[in-house]
């Protein structure tokens, strides 16, 4: 028994009362070291034992309020620096849709770093042993006793004298408690292969099942019905119909909503002659053609209609729109070569609004008057 | 009856009477005045009043029900004085007579010729009524005041008799009465508040003045108890632990506040409807957004700070300064309610407040002196008493 190394003194009492009083007395005597244990948190006994006040606040506020700053950092980042989207409208730093991030990462992170310091500082982890587990005494406060150990290393420490002076404050089964052998030579359990392996196994079968039901069960009947339902899709084969085909044509004689015939279809001398620009020249549309000119003909034409594009040279050179053939086309023949292309040119009837096409015309008509400026225009 | 607790009833000072009096004075006279040169302000004020009085009087009663219902022992010596305050919903029936004679004044859904033009007010009219209003008015008062009788008369009772059967009807009577305190000042909140801007709508509102209502209830009592214990006049062995229990509890509902009064704010803020973002950006426009900066700050930030460390909530001096603001906090919380209906150009604050304002203070010192004047300030029969007094942390 002799060559084993003590860690303290034990002793139980009956009752919570018995055990503030013994705690006081152990705390007035002057001892640091001692440790009270009960089965349930018994009311008053920090005041009891004289200790201090915890320092893991300290740890919760310093990790709470690194998190607040993470959070803000983080959401500032992806929102407006790294990945800017408008969401309805709003700013893209706007402080109000970060808040439930901040509050819950300040939250989680003070929780997690509260639990892991006490775990680390206090409690020695990765030690996972102390020198009362799975002794009668720990089997006894875990029931419905209530006991004090006092430490052999505390700097009051005499086994006598301690001995004696639990018997007098009416601790009974007074037991010194063995630091265990195996125990101190033990290689930490959290370092043991098995562990290790536990860890890596648990790592694979949770990353695996993930990747599975993410990447390939969701792709499996009956998960991807969502993906495949029964409708028509456009330019898909469909058996709904006779022919096969997912598109259809609109009935014969008629039109459908909003679109209107183009009445001079491969008869650019009467459209020329017949037609006439409805717009006014207003600003709104001289805007309108501008936006539309500028995304649709300024690839060829230029953004100044004199065919200087980059792409000259390397398709047969778009015209310029100030040729005198151009300049004394009416309204009504240049609209048409819009509708219908011409050359090389293909039709913008799908891309332009008939209204669009026209502002389209007033623009041009603008951009030539610009090249052959009369006096009274700047009046 | 406990002996082993010492206790022997002192008065309240003359002093404080007549400071209560005299504000109670003072505040009839410039509210009464103000009723008759702007009665319209004066309504909106009066609105403000009635509010505030009843949150503490609800709120109070709601801590001695939880503390029933829980079977907490560390509130016990000082539930007399929430129950000393509950008592301010006695004279609720009196504050609210010149607004039920004033309706027109506040409610715009009470002007019938608009409802009739209004699609989305003749829809609510068959809720928002001025005789389904006055209804639902009078039996919530009715209702408050009930269980407010019911459980007083036991505790006193016990006071004489320290009969244990006392708690345990009282306990059952608590029961009850949760339910009831729930759905009643959720609609009281959407009466008197949110019906002011009755095209608006909030489904959280009912929860956001419960918490301010709580909170002014606490507030109230941490208060009183820290102020009579200093002075000895609550029993001896109210200490450090329950100063830092009521202290937490402070804190924890100035968080449930803010956590409310945001969710509130984000998802009005977030969906962007016109029909609901118009009440935030009415408190937002103008001088408003002063007070509404001042409610962050008063109502959050202040009570947040000076008691989130563990020493201030034990601290006896930072719970009395702290008690207060937040008492002036919901004051302005109620005015922030309520007054943009009044000026929707900017706030106004002059002596028709102020006014109110001392009205409100000395109808709360009388009545809590009239209560405590022949009661015990402890209930000395409750059987949780000692224990109470034990409490440690």
């Amino acid at each position: 028994m002799s060559d084993k190394k003590l860690f303290g003194f034990t002793a139980i009492f009956d009752t919570p009362d018995e055990i503030i009083h013994a705690a006081k007395s152990v705390a007035g005597k002057g001892y640091k070291k001692f440790d009270v244990n009960t089965p349930y948190p018994v009311h008053g006994m920090d005041d009891a034992m004289k200790l201090p006040p915890s320092k893991l606040g300290y740890a919760s506020l310093v990790f709470g309020l690194s998190g607040t700053l993470a959070a803000v950092l983080l959401m500032f980042w992806m929102s407006a620096v790294d990945y800017q989207i408008v969401i309805g409208g709003k700013p893209f730093f706007s402080f109000p849709a970060y808040v439930p991030v901040i509050f819950e990462v300040t939250v989680l992170s003070a929780a997690i770093a509260t639990v892991l310091t006490m775990l680390i500082v206090y409690f020695k982890f990765p030690n996972i042993s102390h020198p009362l587990h799975e002794t009668e005494y720990m089997k006894k406060v875990s029931l419905d006793k209530y006991g004090v150990c006092i430490q052999a290393d505390d700097t009051l420490f005499n086994e006598e004298e301690v001995k004696l002076f639990l018997s007098e404050i009416g601790g009974k089964e007074i037991k010194p408690i063995y630091f265990d052998d195996e125990e101190i030579s033990a290689v930490k359990t959290v370092f043991e292969p098995k562990f290790i392996g536990l860890l890596i196994a648990v790592a694979l079968i949770v990353s695996g099942t993930v990747y599975f039901s993410l990447n390939k069960l969701m792709f499996m009947t009956p998960f991807n019905w969502m993906m495949s339902q029964e409708k028509g899709i456009v330019q898909e084969k469909n058996n709904f119909f006779a022919d096969g085909f997912g598109m259809r044509k609109p009935v014969e004689g008629t039109i459908s909503r909003g679109e209107f015939p183009y009445q001079y279809k491969g008869d650019p001398e009467t459209a020329g002659r017949l037609l006439k620009n409805p717009l006014l020249p207003s600003e709104v549309n001289f805007n309108l053609g501008k936006a539309k000119f500028d995304i649709y003909c300024s690839p060829c034409h230029g953004y100044f209609g004199e065919g200087d594009s980059r792409l000259n040279g390397q398709f047969p050179n778009p015209p310029s729109l100030h040729s005198e053939k151009a300049s004394n086309w009416s309204d009504g023949r240049i609209y048409h070569i819009i509708t219908e292309g011409q050359n090389i040119m293909p039709s913008h009837a799908r891309q332009l609004s008939r209204e669009e096409r026209w502002a389209v015309v007033l623009y041009i008509r603008a951009l030539q008057r610009s090249l052959n400026a009369k006096e009274s225009d700047l009046e | 009856m406990n002996s082993s607790v010492e206790y022997t009833k002192k008065q309240l000072p003359k002093k404080l009477s007549q400071v209560g009096i005299a504000l109670l004075i003072l505040g009839l006279v410039l509210s009464v005045a103000a009723y008759i040169l702007e009665p319209v302000r004066s309504a909106f004020n009066n609105a403000i009043m009635l509010m505030f009085l009843s949150s503490i009087g609800v709120g109070s009663l709601f801590f001695v029900a939880l503390e029933y219902l829980g079977g907490a022992v560390w509130s016990t010596p000082f539930r007399r004085i929430s129950e000393f305050l509950a008592a301010v919903l006695l004279i609720l029936p009196i504050v609210v007579l010149p607004l039920l004679f004033n309706l027109h004044d506040l409610f715009h859904w009470t002007h019938l010729d608009v409802v009739e033009s209004d699609k989305i007010l003749s829809g609510k009219s068959g809720y928002l009524n001025a005789s389904f209003f006055i209804i639902r008015t009078v039996a919530f008062y009715a209702i408050w005041i009930l269980f407010f009788v019911l459980i007083t008369r036991n505790s006193y009772k016990q006071d004489l008799s320290g009969d244990q059967k006392l708690t345990a009807k009282n306990i059952k009577l608590s029961a009850i009465f949760m339910p009831l305190f729930a759905i009643t000042v959720t609609f009281s909140a959407i009466d008197w508040l949110m019906s002011l801007e009755p095209h608006w709508f909030s489904t959280i509102f009912g929860v956001y003045y419960f918490s301010g209502t709580v909170l002014a209830g606490l507030a109230a009592v941490t208060f009183i108890v820290v102020v009579l214990n200093e002075n000895g006049y609550l029993a001896k062995g109210i200490i450090k632990d329950h100063y830092y229990s009521l202290g937490a509890l402070l804190f924890a509902f100035t968080n449930f506040w803010a956590y409310i009064a945001f969710s509130q704010f984000l998802l009005i803020w977030y969906a962007n409807l016109p029909e609901e973002t118009v009440w935030f950006l009415q408190r937002w426009e103008g001088s408003w957004i002063a007070v509404s900066l001042a409610l962050l700050l008063i109502r959050f930030l202040i009570p947040y700070f000076g008691l989130l460390s563990q020493p201030s909530k034990m601290n006896p001096k930072r719970l009395k300064t702290i008690s207060i603001v937040i008492l002036f906090a919901h004051f302005l919380d109620l005015y922030w309610l309520i007054m943009p209906t009044y000026s929707r150009d900017g706030f106004v604050f002059g002596w028709i407040e102020i006014g109110f304002l001392i009205l409100t203070v000395g109808l709360l010192i009388t009545v809590f002196i009239l209560r405590s004047k022949n009661t015990n300030m402890i209930a000395i029969g409750d059987p949780k008493l000692k224990r109470g007094l034990n409490f440690r942390m």
